[in-house]
Order: structure tokens, then C-alpha cells, then sequence
């Protein structure tokens, strides 16, 4: 409309190692007239009543009671990536503030990760790398094995959105596929991916070679996966997590790893991010870590802020916010 | 024969009088002297299927390895220096990308099979043209032309077998005919690919990135620009490289050996 500003919306800071890539700066800029928290506080008063809305780019800026109390204005918090449980839900809605997240856009990459973690941790793939380019290999054993992924059987804990993509993704492995999740799927899901609902996580637990977790991080999923969930896992099987490092009792599976009670992790996730450079985790060699990089592609993040600046200006506007969470 | 041993000469297959048949590990033949072999009278058997699932896989993980920069964000995950990870560090995407595989023969089209279910566009090179129900199994499309394939695929897969005709298939011309945003993965053989002319492509960055299970040797000098580049995955000949794979080669070979002394047809005999 003519005449009228950019709407004034929060950031925490544009570039840097929390901010914006470079190259979605200037799509931003088209929409909204950002302000980040360092103007903020230098400018509050005049600032204060100006913004509308929050750009919440990988968590930050965190949200505090303090301010959303100097943010009358505010209409909505617009949220990065799929997880919401880093947010007070109750305190937002008791301000009246929508809030909103990305939940699908993230899923297509995170089950490749997935994927790419169950082939890497089974067929060695780091280890190989090391020993194809370290100075001191004068031959390649040919004893050297992994373990196959085709065939064998996954079991996949949590089938939301990013779950069923994993399954889709393993069928064409040919591997047998179970899941467990909080609602069995309708048959036609089910035999387009060859999945067997397993009411029960233990059934799945005993008979997977892969256990792979897609939860939503809730209190009922929290350490979700424990020391009796482990123990009754097969000793050759490998844990894929990459859903959320509080959904694993991260000691009990340090310890199961070092006692050999399973026999592999590829983790895209821990808690915290990173893992303190002295934990455990960091010296298992049969842990495969990646630094939460599941939604990590141009892709994924131009897709994730397209779909943050529509939930914004609908909201703005008035009109039904795409992806709103529901207070 | 495991893995090339005992290497074949004409002074041992003098000393053989008897010897029926060699039974060959894996896929490959091309280390070995054919015309030799048969002027002995000597049967040569190897085990061509098997290893095909796993290195089809194996080409599955490079590509997602390399894309992801998956080793890197080992690196960065496990190293003493690191502090927090940087909310923009990016990689690229695999699902919905163009695979061109060049090579479609057991081991490519099980690609093609994973490949689909990654939604990827699936452009193939082969001697011969595949049948239509094969091909829109995997929603493949044929590419007469090597360079149609080159030019369009965000990723170019070699899982050819090596014979004069292939070797050295991608050189200078090929590799500038992909995309510079484009991944080079080689499951087949090293010499199937110019190795210098990679290196230069990588170094240049006519190409992005390569993702090399074989290489020419194997293993490479300790020297070579291929172990310095930062955009080069290499493992160390490992698609077939799994406890089944290796237990259904050697039930393979038994039986291959099994039938020759008996005068009978012999599985997976190699003409």
C-alpha cells in the first residue's frame, strides 16, 4: 500500500554466527524493515511501539517476559526450523503474541541426513575417509568391512512428516520397516512405504538393526530413549537421532555405547549443541556426530524464511497465519 | 582369487597342468590377462551381482556425504576448537536433484532404485538403450549423448565396468561440460576418470566437489593433490566391502569352482 513503511520487525542480528546468511539479508530487507537487538536497545523508546513482529532465526533473539512487556505492539513470533520446545508457549500466549514455526519445509533434508547418517555409521564412512587419506596407509586391507544397510530392518520412532520421509527413503533400500508413533497411520500410508505399526516401542526395539528417532520433543518423549530402551535394542544395532538430543538419556548412552550394549550412534542432535569438547561422546569411535545440520541447505533456509515472512504479514494483516502453533 | 591374489602368470599357469578354473573376487576383470587365461584352457569365474546392492549404496552415501558436507561436520562437531556451530553453515541439497548416471548396467540401476525415492530427476549413459519398463520403474531418462547427461546433472555417477572403450571416459572435455555446482562420484574404477584432469577441475572449480571410492592407484601416494583438496571425499575401495557381500561372493566362488570340476555349467562364468 502506498505511503505506508515496512513493517518494523525484530531480529537478533543480521550476518554474524547466529545471523542471517548473507545472501537472504537483501530478500528480508524487501518485506520488512529490520531492526536488530543491538538498534533495539539502543533506540527503545522510540523502537518499542514500532515493532510488530519477531524474526526468530535459530532461537534467537530469546524471548523473555521483559520483552514482550516493552513490545505492545507485537503480534507475532515467527520461528526458524520445526521445534518449538525451546519457546515458553504459556508465557507468549499470555501476552496475546501468535507464534509461528516451519514445520515441513525442514523435513526433506532431515531424513536425507538420516539416511546419510544410517549408510555413513554402517559402512564406516568416516573411518574409511581417514585411513584413504592418512600419510601413514601404505595398503587398504581387505578385511576391512562395514556392515550392510539394504535389507535390513529399520525401526523408526516417531512418523510425522520427516519419519514417513525416512521410510520412503529406506523402501527403496529394500530394508523391512517398523514404526512406532504417538497414532498408528492409515493403511494406503502404510503399504506405500511397507511400514508395520508396532503399538509398542519394545517390539520395535528388539527386532530393528537401525533405531531412528523423529520425534517432536515433548515432556512424553523427553529421554524418550533410556537405559531399558537400550538394553533392549540388539548389540548390533545403530541409534540415528535426529530429532532432539533430550529425546536420548545421553549418559545412559554413552554408557551402553562403551559397554557395547549397542553398537553405533549417528547423532545430528545432543544436548547441549555443541557437546562440551571433553564429554564422552566426542572420544567413542563408534559415535558419528554432525552439528545439527539436518535443515542445514540453501535450500531448506530460503524455503524456512519464505515461509516466516508469510506467517508475518499475514498475521499483520489480520488473515489466517500459515503454520501458526496454536497457544 | 581374493581380491587380485594370487596374480596369474603364464609361468604359474605352466606349473598347473590341471587347473580348471579361476574363481575372481568382485565384480572387475580387468586385472586380470584374458587372452592368457584362455590359451591355457583355464575357466574364469567372478561374482558380478553380489557386490551390487552395497556399492550402490555406497554411491548413495558419497553423494549424500559430499552434499552434506558430512565428514566436515564431523570435524567441526568433534573438534577441541570448536565453540558453538554457526547458524550458516550450509550445505546442499540432495532430494529433488538430477542424478545422471553413466553406466546403467546392475549396480546403476540399483541407484537409479534409491535414487527415486529421493525424488530425484534420474538422466542415464549405457551401450545400450534400456526397456521402457525398466526405465519408467525408475523414472530414467536415456541420454544417447554423454554430454546431455554431463550438462544437466547435478550429480554424475560412474558405475561403468572398465574396458578400452571407458577408460579415461571423463577427461577435460566432460568435466567442463558439467555444471561448476555439480558432484563428480566414481564407484567403477579410477582409471575410468583422467585423473589429472580432475584434479585440475576440482582445484579450478570447474566442477564442485568428487566423491571417489576407487582411484588410480589404490591407494594413492601420500603426495597426491587428490588427499590435499578440501572438495574430494575418498574411500578406500569399499563398495562391496560388508560381511554379506564378502560371504556371498565366496559361496559364489565355491560354487563356480564347484561346477567347473564337475563339468558342468558354470555359474557366473565369464566368457
Amino acid at each position: 500500500m502506498e505511503g505506508q513503511e515496512l513493517p518494523y520487525v525484530l531480529i537478533d542480528c543480521i550476518r554474524g554466527k547466529h545471523g542471517v546468511h548473507e545472501d537472504y539479508v537483501e530478500f528480508l530487507e524487501k518485506h520488512f524493515h529490520l531492526i536488530t537487538m543491538k538498534e533495539y536497545l539502543e533506540n527503545k523508546e522510540f523502537l518499542s511501539e514500532k515493532i510488530r513482529a519477531i524474526f526468530m532465526w535459530y532461537h534467537r533473539p530469546v524471548i523473555t517476559a521483559e520483552l514482550l512487556q516493552t513490545l505492545p505492539n507485537l503480534k507475532i513470533v515467527a520461528s526458524s526450523g520445526m521445534g518449538i520446545d525451546h519457546l515458553d508457549l504459556d508465557l507468549l500466549s499470555s501476552y496475546g503474541v501468535k507464534l509461528s514455526n516451519t514445520p515441513f519445509v525442514v523435513s526433506t533434508d532431515t531424513a536425507d541426513l538420516g539416511m546419510a547418517l544410517m549408510l555413513a555409521c554402517s559402512r564406516r564412512l568416516v573411518e574409511g575417509y581417514q585411513m584413504a587419506v592418512s600419510p601413514d596407509t601404505e595398503y587398504f586391507p581387505s578385511d576391512w568391512l562395514g556392515s550392510e544397510v539394504s535389507g535390513m530392518t529399520l525401526g523408526i520412532v516417531g512418523m510425522g512428516t520427516t519419519g514417513y520421509k525416512v521410510a520412503q527413503r529406506a523402501k527403496a533400500f529394500e530394508m523391512k520397516i517398523l514404526y512406532h508413533n504417538r497414532h498408528q497411520r492409515n493403511k494406503e500410508e502404510e503399504s506405500a512405504v511397507g511400514a508395520t505399526y508396532c503399538k509398542k516401542i519394545d517390539d520395535l526395539l528388539q527386532q530393528s538393526d537401525f533405531v531412528l528417532l523423529s520425534v517432536s520433543l515433548t515432556p512424553q518423549t523427553h529421554k524418550l530413549i533410556g537405559k531399558r530402551e537400550l538394553e533392549l535394542m540388539k548389540p548390533t544395532a545403530t541409534l540415528i537421532n535426529i530429532s532432539r538430543g533430550l529425546a536420548v538419556d545421553q549418559d545412559a548412552l554413552v554408557e551402553a555405547l562403551q559397554n557395547k550394549i549397542i553398537k553405533a550412534a549417528g547423532l545430528d542432535v545432543t544436548y547441549p549443541e555443541p557437546l562440551p569438547r571433553d564429554h564422552p561422546l566426542l572420544k567413542l569411535k563408534n559415535v558419528l556426530i554432525t552439528p545439527h545440520i539436518g535443515g542445514a541447505t540453501k535450500k531448506t533456509h530460503r524455503l524456512m524464511m519464505e515461509n516466516m515472512v508469510e506467517s508475518i504479514q499475514a498475521s499483520l494483516a489480520g488473515l489466517p497465519v500459515p503454520n501458526e502453533v496454536l497457544l
